[in-house]
């Protein structure tokens, strides 16, 4: 336990309390598994947690404490009847609130999807069942996805667990918090420009973004569709990597789909770094990204090499142009996603005289000034006489950004960088300037544009005692080194590791 | 790291000049029609000064140079994703019109679509 | 979608439709059409949900076809099939292709925009033969979603007076192809001609079952006119609504005439897309092109590319059952069929009895007659090709007269059997020269006063005397040989 948690915010204090949250969820799949614990009683003690910390976290749009109690029960009863559960029997999960949860309220953080019961569950919600992790709630986000630090939710914004001041990050901001807040070993988040890593990175969890296309992304609600991916959020490395296993792999429902089964990382994470070739993104560590930041990615690199990689400086130029091309292309692309809440078939609905009236009226109260702020942007990129300058032209830098990453990876296995160029800031300091708020986005979007998997690792804190996630990115489908890589990273940071003063987080064994 | 000052976007009204070469309040106006939004007057304003900077910003891509170079629609290098023909089973009717704001004869009512038709 | 090229029609030059105006100005039609056809799947475009016409509302539906917040679409193979099955028919290259998504709002589309395919379509550069040996050019045939169906209620089921509208989405992603002819068509009857080759073809391929009246083949019609003898094209409209072939003539016609009226008074056409009323016989302005249709298509990023490989495209085309165009040519080379012979032959599907007749040693032109005018359509119960080489050969040898091979295949038709046994049951053995001379003088001399009539020069009365030829010998008469004798009769 370090003295930052013992310090913290209400919501840890107020897990504390229950007892028996600060366990990894391996440590509760296995205890669950060999009867050690049913699985109702972690699951009451976690909803015991965010009934007493939640109240100021704000992590969750709707707790699922009956599906929760009854799911839990169900893998009891698997267990007493003598059948697996599953590898991850008992263990609770929040579930960002775009992902679609049969009979369950999905919101987006809107409005408009306000009161929606989806008749359907998201692939990776029926493959978490299938492992026996049990989805205890719906977690905040931006609305839509589109922001960067849950500011944007229209049912209130969630709270940084390190500092009730500070924003979690976003989009992903309630699946984060959740995490470190304890109300939940384990979260679902998606990723469209950096919504899992940002988030991690901001409240001092492991966040992963994984290979587009490697977790189908049926029945997560569509932001930008060739830049969204669903990824997981964890206190350990190990936990992540869990996680991702449950929910990875090929879906007949997703076109968008690797045909291939999820990446094995588990069996990997403790073979090391010797040998790997590890590279530093000059662009992404450069002006603009705080000192104290640049300390602890310098400090990453240190712990790396220490541990037998080769680290070097790389430059990977078109990535400066990711900022510029990202907001043209989900803009875009959500614009059309976002067109079908229209008040016909569900959602809110306002009334007047003909259809086209009602679209407008429905549309402008159901929407936030972040969403239409975007639809706008997007509907402009796209529309005549602008394509080819905006949307086209993005399209083109996205293969010089693949490109030049694909010449980094010819002489480096993994790339280094700051997740973030600060940590968390405090809540109001840039919603009344809609750029700086995006240039948080600017060391993640790449991955996304390339659609490459990168993962954000806590690596200690700030000047301002906020944690620092340093990311880690490497080519697709390289998931198995980059866990392999934030193991070693992670161990680095323990009690007994070298690279510096364990900070912001617990370790769990 | 290329990242611009971001004073623009803040203290929109001192940047009038370059607001109007990048896109105009008409522009907004139109694009709000295209996506069925309604703004206010002070939205119309804001969202022109918004819009400007984000593509603002965006100039280094569209000054780019890049003849030749292929456009990426999609990261993966899928094709030909096909499903058999076989029917799966449709959703029960009540739960999918359980969720409509209005419904006459089991069907999604709407009020009439004038002069829309495609 | 209308990708309009400026090149002239090819084939049979149409002589073309013409509307004068009253100065005296003559203005040629110009048509090109866009024709939208349902597949013929067990499923629908991109979901599980089946394809199928006249369900319950809104039972055949699930999170793709609605457009659920969430839910992805899958290709159906099935749907590339068919599709590439008619685009080789049409002679089209299939391409590696791209769907798009064209966005605009509509009730009836539940994702608020469609998926289609835009710059790169599955077929492409075809054409279509007709009847009349014109050929229209094809200049696309891609794949698209359907929309759901809205029941317009109040104001007399007018969408412009209703009180509200009802969806269904049952037809919401069911699998189009949209044909896009190239302006070529010169006629309302070439127009017509077009849409019935294009349904044989897609009947004949198994890619649709084509009726227009349920609507899975939907005509829309780019109606232009320009001076005659030019050659640019015109502002064209569209229009929309065409249920029938009856209503495409109809409208196309009403059209070039709205159009000639306007620009001979000088005014301009605005290009639009107009609604064909067929109550009232006219058509009515839906709206102007030119308030900025503004479809932001761009790569759907939910699908992946199509490319199909050259063993599926070849496999295709060794499937592709004989074609219309070719049906006709392969009857005409064998019999000298004449055009529109062959083709209501084809159209009726007994161009194979036809043949395998003539091979059974038939006469041509008796088989011909007798199939175009006598056999109804692809339903020729018992009669075999044998029997009907051997009736076609009686009637030419004289043995039987044309009534009475007409008789012999009805009944060949309803029960089949021996066409001697049949005619020799009936008693028509062949008559006499004596026989018929005989009954033609008695014919001639039951009514002095008509055959007066019939010698100072009315043909009209001719028939009064074959009725009575053929009543006296109970229709055993042939009835060319009885005109003829009228005629030496009449002239001695
Ligand atoms: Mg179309
Ligand atoms: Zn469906």
């Amino acid at each position: 336990m370090s003295e930052r948690d013992t310090s913290g915010p209400g919501g840890r204090q107020g897990a504390e309390e229950v007892g028996g949250l600060e366990a990894s969820a391996l440590q509760l799949a296995a205890q669950v598994r060999s009867g050690a614990r049913s699985a109702v009683s972690v699951v009451e003690d976690h909803l015991a947690g965010i009934a007493a910390g939640d109240g100021e976290i704000h992590a969750f749009n709707h707790v699922m404490e009956e599906e929760a109690l009854a799911a839990a029960s169900r893998v009891d009863e698997r267990l007493a009847a003598g059948e697996d559960p599953g590898p991850l029997a008992g263990v609770p999960v929040a579930l960002k609130d775009n992902l679609c949860t049969r009979g369950v309220p999905t919101t987006c953080s809107s409005r408009i999807l306000e009161g929606w019961l989806p008749p359907y569950d998201a692939t990776v919600v029926a493959r978490l069942a299938a492992s026996g992790a049990i989805a205890i709630g719906k977690a905040n986000l931006d609305e839509f996805a589109m922001g960067s630090s849950t500011e944007h939710s229209a049912f209130g914004p969630t709270r940084n667990p390190h500092d009730t001041g500070r924003v979690p990050g976003g989009s992903s901001g309630g699946s984060a918090a959740a995490v470190a807040a304890g109300f939940a070993p384990l979260g679902l988040g998606s990723d469209t420009g950096g919504s899992v890593r940002l988030p991690a990175a901001y409240c001092g969890v492991v966040g992963m973004k994984p290979t587009y296309g490697a977790v189908s992304r049926y029945g997560l609600i569509a932001f930008a569709s060739s830049l969204d991916q669903i990824g997981p959020f964890g206190r350990t490395v190990a936990d992540a990597a869990a996680l991702l296993e449950v929910v990875a792999g090929h879906d007949p429902l997703d076109s968008t789909s690797i045909d291939a089964p999820a990446p094995a990382v588990s069996a990997v994470l403790d073979a090391g770094v010797e040998g790997l070739r590890i590279g530093l993104v000059t662009e992404l560590s450069g002006e603009g990204t705080d000192p104290d930041v640049r300390r602890r990615v310098a400090a990453a690199a240190e712990a790396l090499e220490a541990a037998g990689a080769k680290v070097e400086d790389v430059s990977v130029p078109a990535t400066t142009l990711g900022l510029s091309a990202y907001y043209l292309i989900a803009p875009a692309e959500a614009s059309s996603n976002l067109a079908r809440y229209d008040g016909v078939r569900y959602g809110l609905r306002v009334d007047a005289p003909t259809n086209g009236g009602m679209n407008v009226a429905s549309r402008t109260a159901g929407f936030g000034d972040e969403v239409k702020r975007r639809i706008m942007l997007g509907t402009y990129a796209l529309s005549a006489g602008y394509y080819d300058a905006y949307y086209g032209k993005a399209q083109q830098v996205r293969t010089l950004i693949i490109r030049d990453f694909a010449a980094a990876y010819e002489r480096f296995d993994l790339l280094l960088s700051p997740t973030a160029p600060t940590t968390a800031f405090p809540f109001g300091a840039k919603t009344a300037d809609p750029l700086s708020m995006y240039l948080t986005d600017v060391c993640t979007i790449p991955s996304n544009l390339a659609g490459d998997p990168a993962i954000s690792v806590p690596y200690g804190l700030g000047d301002d005692g906020m944690p620092i996630g340093v990311q880690l990115l490497g080519p697709a489908l390289s998931e198995p080194t980059l866990f392999r890589a934030a193991a070693v990273l992670e161990h680095s940071m323990a009690p007994t590791g070298d690279g510096g003063p364990a900070a912001g987080r617990e370790r769990t064994t | 790291m290329r990242i611009r000052t971001s004073e623009r976007g803040r203290a929109g009204h001192l940047y009038d000049a370059f607001v109007a070469e990048r896109i105009t309040r008409e522009d907004v106006a139109h694009v709000a029609d295209l996506a069925r939004l309604s703004l206010s007057e002070e939205e119309l304003d804001l969202f022109t000064v918004q819009l400007a900077a984000v593509l603002d910003h965006a100039e280094d891509v569209e000054s780019l140079d890049t003849e030749g170079v292929p456009p990426t629609a999609h990261p993966l290098p899928l094709v030909n994703v096909l499903r058999e023909d076989v029917v799966r089973p449709s959703l029960d009717r009540a739960e999918v019109l359980a969720a409509a704001p209005a419904v006459e004869d089991d069907r999604f009512r709407v009020p009439p679509a004038l002069g829309e038709e495609q | 979608m209308t990708f309009l090229t400026t090149d002239a029609g090819v084939g049979t030059i149409v002589e073309p439709f013409t509307v004068t105006d009253p100065s005296g100005q003559a203005w040629e039609l110009v048509v090109g059409l866009e024709v939208h056809c349902e597949l013929a799947t067990a499923t629908k475009i991109f979901c599980g949900c089946a394809n199928e016409f006249g369900s319950e509302p809104n039972t055949n539906v699930c999170p793709v076809c609605l457009g659920l917040p969430g839910s992805l679409p899958v290709l159906n193979r099935q749907v590339v099939e068919l599709a590439m099955r008619l685009g080789r028919a049409l002679r089209c290259r299939v391409e590696p292709s791209v769907f798009h998504r064209k966005n605009y709002f509509y009730p009836d589309m539940p994702k608020d925009y469609q998926v289609s395919q835009y710059d790169r379509p599955i077929n492409v550069d075809g054409e279509l033969e007709l009847p009349d040996g014109s050929v229209v050019g094809i200049e696309r045939a891609h794949l698209e979603e359907d929309t759901g169906k809205s029941t317009h209620v109040g104001g007399g089921g007018r969408i412009h007076d209703a009180l509200h509208s009802l969806v269904d989405y049952n037809r919401a992603g069911v699998p189009l192809v949209e044909i896009v002819g190239r302006p070529h068509i010169r006629t309302p009857e070439q127009a017509r001609a077009y849409v019935q080759e294009l349904r044989a073809v897609l009947l004949a391929t198994g890619a649709s079952d084509a009726k227009m009246e349920e609507g899975s083949m939907r005509v829309d019609a780019n109606v232009s006119m320009r001076r005659a003898g030019t050659d640019e094209l015109g502002t064209r409209c569209e229009i929309k609504n065409l249920n029938s072939t009856r209503s495409l003539v109809r409208a196309i016609e009403y059209e070039a005439r709205r159009q000639v009226d306007l620009l001979s008074a000088g005014e301009r056409i605005v290009q639009q897309t107009r609604h064909w009323d067929e109550a009232e016989g006219r058509t009515h302005t839906l709206r102007s092109k030119e308030e900025a249709d503004d479809y932001r298509y761009f790569p759907e990023p939910d699908l992946v590319p199509l490319e199909p490989a050259a063993e599926w495209v070849a496999a295709v085309d060794a499937a592709l059952p004989p074609l219309p165009a070719a049906r006709r040519r392969a009857l005409s080379d064998r019999t000298g069929a004449e055009q529109a012979t062959a083709a209501l032959v084809v159209e009726r599907d007994l161009d194979a009895l036809v043949l395998t007749a003539v091979d059974a040693g038939g006469d041509p032109d008796r088989l011909l007659t007798r199939a175009a005018n006598d056999l109804a359509a692809a339903d020729v119960g018992a009669l075999t090709a044998p029997a009907f080489a051997a009736v076609s050969r009686m009637e030419a040898d004289g043995a039987l007269t044309a009534t009475q091979a007409k008789v012999v295949l009805a009944e060949l038709v309803a029960g089949g059997g021996d066409p001697q046994a049949i005619a020799a049951a009936r008693g028509f053995e062949a008559m006499g020269e004596d026989e018929l001379a005989a009954a033609v003088d008695a014919a001639v001399a039951s009514d002095p006063a008509a055959w007066q009539r019939f010698v100072d020069g009315d043909p009209k009365v001719a028939g009064l005397f074959v009725g009575k030829v053929m009543k006296a010998t109970s229709g055993k008469a042939d009835g060319k040989a009885v005109n003829a004798l009228l005629r030496q009769r009449a002239a001695g």
